[in-house]
């Protein structure tokens, strides 16, 4: 990181890494190497965010995400409120704007919002005056899974630029990839995605990436593999035949991972369909390190609800 | 009564005609284009210096949402509307509730057009009952009724043969039908354009062939039925070029595109504006070119608003949940005029989509200076830029993507049938 250059982090929301600056992916990124320290100790808790109101509200469900969040608010001494929401209340008159202004009144310094709809957490950002912190919009972005990603892959490899890194999946139905092909090209990686071609969206090359056409070729010469959840709830039928058939062509198992360096890293956003699109030998094998995202993934969301909320209050977590 | 507007430009592609003339108009009917200062003494003078004269704005798509959806738009405001974009006739669309599927509706919607409205109103009739792409409406009993073509817009008659028939049947009254087209499983949970931008996005897309493949089977039912075709609203280059070959063959096939094709594309989603939220959606810089290509070379025949307007509970929610459609009487002729001053089409040409060939394509009275037609006219100051503000709009739908733009011509005056309907920023 470049000490001479003077920046200041200015952003009210986090609401996708599209529209972030390389350093700002780098100060959320050292912000929370400082953090993962305090999730170590005995007491897991600063009081960076001692008065301050984080409410998550997820109109999916998706419990990983929302105790990662949690567990980062509370282990910086954050109230935390938790909001399960429908979509189907929007379809009875009350619109997000509408639940986003009555959150809004109870004077939260944060909303994490997770919901189906891509741009729905754009929309809540014009709407209120609380920082709003996209956990996932329908296919658009999912900003802090690539961060912990990306904190991963400096972790095990020591930098991005230059690694080749492989996403293979369901990209037209992932946040994930799209929030990681935006921040693992601004770092300077190599990206190569691969997958059925039902599952490649149009014109995916021209935002940076290799699009090949087998897994092995993606295998072949990464040094990250990144797979994918299938998500079959965001798919209609005829994206692919069978489990078997996909598990077969496009999933990940030990007779294609030969293909694969000495030393490649496998990860995984979870939670993994087992035998489908990872098998279990390598989900839980020696390359693996999906549980370190899962760590990483707590102190990601503890950096940036500091930089987001908690400019002006202790500066002990920087230290 | 006498009245002459002194002073203007004529521009009459109907008529044939451009250039600096007075316009004589008595008892509601244009009764003659004379050379400057040459009109009579005893008429009552309007100066339009510096104006130009032209006739009327037909615009064959619009959604006038009565009966059934009056908190959108009334026959009143709609007209209202109308009239302060210089627009003097208005085609207005079956999918209404109930829907425009037999004669009592028709004769709602007229009574209402004469009692309420400020200007002409030209119901289209359903081709199917209830719009159900099922079983076909009553067609006959719509001519009777007076519909000026048929059309299930808004929903797509995915079943071939219920087009064959509805095709059919409208040759016995004469009735061109109008064609909304997009395969709809193709299109499947799109709403947007499929391209680069939906691929950053992540929002759920159509492709452009969606638009074509449906073109061309509706190009192809009507060479088997000899009934006329109109397209509606062409976003696509794959579009264009189908009418383009279907022409070539001599079937009876028009059609039109709307103003937000040729202006913005799948870029302007980019905000998650659901303004910005259109069927068919806005698509790519290529097949915008493509629309303008094909408006310059006589493929796309009109120019036509699409006038959808929604509340703002229904535009102020989720991209995906968000109706489609923009509210487009008050831009229609202002964006078109765009096209001239950006140097792709003449002011003449222009004009001709607006007003003889919308007339021309559904059979409608006017579009011409002609002697004798009536004098809907619209007065225009070609010179003067305005920037859209949907707040001011006089329909009910503000749902503009246009908001803040700079936009050439203001329209001065709007006349129909002799009358000053609008006039400076007010109806008249
Ligand atoms: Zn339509």
């Amino acid at each position: 990181m470049s000490e001479s250059v003077e920046k200041v982090w200015e952003r009210k929301d986090l609401l996708g890494i599209r529209d972030l600056d390389i350093w700002e992916i780098e100060l959320i990124l050292d912000t929370a190497e400082s953090f993962l320290e305090i999730s170590k100790r005995d007491i897991k808790k600063v009081p960076t965010l001692r008065g301050k109101t984080v409410i998550t509200v997820f109109y999916e469900a998706s419990t990983r995400t929302r105790v990662s969040f949690e567990l980062a608010a509370k282990r910086l001494s954050a109230d935390t409120v938790n909001i399960s929401a429908s979509t189907s209340s929007a379809k009875k008159g009350e619109t997000l704007i509408d639940t986003a202004r009555n959150l809004e009144a109870m004077a939260p310094d944060a909303i994490i919002m997770r919901h189906p709809i891509p741009g729905s957490s754009d929309l809540l950002g014009r709407h209120v005056r609380s920082s709003i912190i996209n956990a996932g919009d329908g296919a658009h972005e999912h900003p802090t899974q690539a961060l912990l990603d990306a904190m991963t892959i400096r972790q095990v490899k020591g930098g991005i630029a230059g690694l080749n890194i492989s996403i293979i999946g369901d990209i037209t139905h992932s946040r994930v990839a799209r929030s990681n092909i935006y921040c693992l090209t601004k770092l300077g990686a190599n990206v190569t995605i691969a997958g059925p071609a039902t599952m490649i969206p149009t014109r995916v090359e021209e935002m940076g990436v290799r699009v090949v056409r087998t897994v092995r070729e993606a295998i072949r010469d990464a040094d990250v593999i990144m797979m994918l959840r299938i998500q079959r709830e965001r798919q209609g039928k005829v994206l692919f035949p069978s489990d078997r058939d996909y598990a077969r062509f496009f999933g990940l198992n030990l007779e294609n991972m030969e293909e694969a360096k000495d030393d490649v890293t496998i990860m995984h956003p979870g939670p993994i369909n087992r035998g489908v699109e990872i098998s279990p030998e390598v989900a839980d094998g020696p390359f693996s390190v999906i549980l370190e995202q899962v760590t990483n993934g707590v102190a990601v969301r503890m950096a940036i609800l500091y930089l987001l909320i908690g400019k002006g209050g202790s500066d002990e977590a920087a230290a | 009564m006498k009245l002459l507007l002194k002073g203007g430009t004529v521009v009459d592609p109907g008529g044939g005609q451009s250039g600096p003339a007075d316009v004589l108009i008595e008892n509601g009917v244009i009764s003659d284009v004379l050379s400057p200062g040459a009109g009579p003494k005893d008429a009552d003078v309007i100066d339009v210096s510096k104006m130009t004269i032209i006739p009327g704005v037909i615009d064959i798509h619009t959604h006038l949402r009565e009966p059934g959806f009056e908190y959108k738009e009334t026959v009143a405001s709609g007209t209202r509307a109308a009239a302060a974009g210089g627009v003097t006739s208005v085609a207005c669309m079956a999918n209404t509730d109930p829907v425009n599927d037999n004669g009592q509706i028709t004769e709602y919607i007229l009574e209402k057009a004469e009692t309420t409205g400020v200007v002409r109103v030209y119901p289209v009739g359903a081709v199917s009952r209830g719009l159900s792409g099922e079983v076909l409406a009553e067609i006959g009993e719509l001519a009777a009724a007076g519909v000026c073509a048929l059309s299930d817009d808004g929903h797509v008659i995915s079943n071939s043969d219920l087009m064959r028939r509805g095709m059919e049947y409208a040759v016995t009254f004469d009735l061109p039908v109008i064609s909304h087209s997009e395969d709809m499983s193709l299109v499947a949970d799109g709403v947007m354009n499929e391209g680069f931008v939906s691929t950053e996005l992540g929002l759920p897309a159509n492709p452009p062939q969606a638009e074509e493949i449906m073109i061309f089977r509706d190009v192809t039912l009507a060479q088997l039925t000899g009934a006329r075709l109109h397209v509606a609203h062409i976003s696509t280059a794959g579009g264009v070029e189908v009418i383009r070959r279907a022409k070539e063959r001599g079937v009876a096939v028009t059609a039109e595109t709307c103003p937000h094709y040729f202006t913005l594309t799948d870029d302007a989603v980019r905000t998650f504006d659901t303004n910005t939220k259109v069927n068919p959606p806005l698509r790519s810089e290529e097949d915008r070119r493509a629309v303008i290509e094909g408006l310059k070379d006589g493929t796309i025949d009109v120019i036509a608003s699409d006038h959808a307007p929604h509340d703002i509970v229904e535009k102020a929610v989720e991209f995906s949940y968000a109706a489609s459609g923009i509210s487009g009487l008050e831009t229609l002729l202002s964006l078109s005029l765009q096209l001239v001053r950006d140097g792709e089409m003449t002011l003449f040409d222009v004009v001709e989509k607006l007003t003889i060939a919308p007339a021309r394509t559904l059979g409608l009275a006017g579009g011409t200076l002609a002697t004798g037609v009536p004098a809907d006219l619209t007065i225009v100051d070609t010179g003067e830029d305005w920037t859209v503000d949907p707040r001011a709009f006089f329909s009910k739908g503000k749902n503009s993507p246009f908001a803040g733009r700079s936009v050439p011509g203001r329209v001065k005056m709007t006349i129909v049938a002799g009358s000053i309907v609008y006039r400076e920023g007010a109806i008249v």
